[in-house]
């Protein structure tokens, strides 16, 4: 099987764009990425969106952007899985292409949060989960991960700032990125004196729900011209895992399972062990999940993942480093573009060209999308080919 | 609306009825048919207690719609004495103290409203604390 590449990435800024509108978010994206490909043409679209439906009273994604970007009689639909689709998208492109029925295909994820703001906006995020059972109690994913860092903290003993290590990473390599929605470090002091959100989850500890939307073109390396602009980005591994939907159906709460299967299943598809791991973005909608994907991944024993991150472990010059250009805790949670934005930022810098938070000499990032506590995680295991 | 929705989940939002696997006697809620335990088919009825301890909580402040009237409210994942976890939201704590390892026991309120004067009230389990309640 001849490999399948990014052979083109694009993004718009995360944040409140009050002025654009999804299919002219979506389409900024994609026309960045489709000149960064060299003009590759697409003959597939997966869109990767979450919750038009209900925030823009907008479905059918796929017919509508494919319209809107000019590339009526493709093959276009809409792929998704609440925060995963982002991953599953690129991972139906992947499939796609790897099975040689599409020679070269786009994926662009697009999240329209401001629609709607409020208390509709928790409503629209609760369909997410279970709607009989956790939504009708009134439950939101916040809280879902509020209850799983008391619970955590309650068997480990962590302290009270014990996860402030995620939001202080994120905001620094945050600082560097053009793309992402909050610019500034923060302190340790920040952290502790935030305002709390649903105890013991602070303001620091969440991702900010915003609108952005980014895109990647995938095609077969040998489809290439000779001349290719780009070091080309491997998809070395790619798999996915579903779990319980709701939290309360889990053996163990504290254990993203999928996490650790789709992991495991990418990384051994790309033939590689956990140390040849460079960096990691991870899903981190809430600094709980953080602590417990880099547990389930490996990278962390179990109740340590907080510590790995309190100890510097996740900076860019760390053991692991992670949310290298701000994570969706500063680069900003745009819903089923999320796990694009984490394609196009670990092809950034598998390319060199990720600035000052450049890791040096990475070959191979580890993206993990993560729709709700784990229910699904989408992992792809991408390599640079210098 | 959505009425048939709500009316078909009644036996379990107010009686808190799950099934029991009876190939390997694992009892669960919500009911699923197949036993998450041994995988077998599992459709026979069983009618929890209604008693358990509180496994972790939390408060919510910024409510989604339907629900905000009440915010700020409490919400929990409860284990259930026969096993199962449940997430509900605990009420009647008249400020008390919650804690990890609390007991609690089932009982009907309210949960949400269409907010329509005419619309849909849904009722179905909360827990509240079950401190002179002795369990057996």
């Amino acid at each position: 099987m001849t490999d399948v590449v990014i052979a083109g990435i694009g993004q718009t800024p995360v944040g409140e764009h009050w002025e654009i509108s999804l299919r002219d978010l979506a389409l900024d994206a994609i026309q960045a990425a489709h000149k960064d490909s060299g003009g590759l043409k697409p003959q597939a679209l997966f869109v990767s969106n979450m919750l038009a439906p209900n925030l823009s009273n907008q479905a059918h994604l796929g017919a509508l952007i494919a319209d809107y970007a000019g590339l009526t009689g493709i093959e276009a639909i809409t792929v998704e899985a609440a925060g995963a689709s982002g991953g599953a998208a690129l991972r139906q492109a992947y499939l796609a292409i790897a099975s040689g029925m599409v020679d070269v295909a786009l994926i662009v994820g697009v999240e329209k949060f401001t629609d709607k703001v409020g208390p509709s906006v928790d409503a629209a995020l609760s369909t997410t989960s279970d709607s009989d059972f956790e939504a009708v109690q009134g439950m939101t994913p916040t809280a879902q991960a509020s209850l799983l860092m008391k619970r955590y903290m309650h068997e480990y003993q962590v302290p009270a700032d014990g996860f402030a290590g995620f939001a202080l990473t994120a905001h620094a390599n945050g600082a560097n990125n053009p793309h992402a929605m909050f610019r500034k470090a923060i302190k340790p002091e920040t952290y502790a004196k935030a305002e709390m959100v649903s105890e013991p989850l602070n303001m620091f500890d969440i991702a900010p729900n915003a609108d952005g939307a980014a895109a990647v073109v995938l095609t077969r390396r040998d489809l290439l011209p000779k001349d290719f602009s780009h070091p080309p980005v491997k998809i070395a591994g790619s798999a996915s895992a579903a779990d319980t939907l709701a939290l309360h159906d889990r053996k163990d709460i504290l254990y993203f399972d999928a996490a650790q299967l789709s992991a495991g299943k990418a990384m051994k598809q790309a033939g590689i062990i956990l140390d040849q791991v460079n960096f990691f973005e991870y899903h981190d909608m809430f600094s709980i999940y953080a602590a417990l994907q880099l547990e389930a991944v490996g990278f962390a024993i179990k109740g340590k993942g907080w510590k790995l991150a309190a100890d510097g472990g996740i900076g860019l010059k760390g053991r692991i480093p992670s949310a290298t250009m701000g994570g969706l805790k500063a680069r900003g949670f745009a819903g089923g573009a999320s796990g694009v934005y984490q394609a196009v930022e670990a092809a950034t810098q598998l390319r060199g060209q990720a600035g000052a938070n450049q890791i040096a000499g990475a070959k191979y990032g580890l993206i993990q999308s993560m729709g709700g506590p784990a229910s699904t995680v989408v992992s792809h295991v991408l390599q640079g080919l210098n | 609306m959505e009425i048939p929705r709500h009316w078909r989940l009644k036996q379990q939002r107010y009686s808190l009825v799950g099934e029991v696997c009876p190939h390997c006697d694992n009892k669960i809620f919500p009911p699923r048919d197949v036993c998450p335990n041994c995988g077998g088919e599992a459709k026979e009825l069983y009618t929890f207690s209604g008693k358990g301890e509180v496994y972790s909580f939390t408060t919510i402040y910024e409510a989604p719609s339907g629900f905000d009237a009440n915010a700020p409210y409490t919400v929990a994942l409860v284990k259930l004495e026969e096993g199962p976890m449940v997430t509900a939201q605990l009420t009647d704590l008249d400020n008390a103290p919650v804690e990890i390892g609390m007991p609690v026991e089932m009982v009907t309120r309210r949960m949400r409203n269409d907010g329509d004067e005419r619309g849909l009230i849904v009722y179905g389990y909360k827990f509240r604390p079950a401190w002179n309640i002795p369990t057996k």
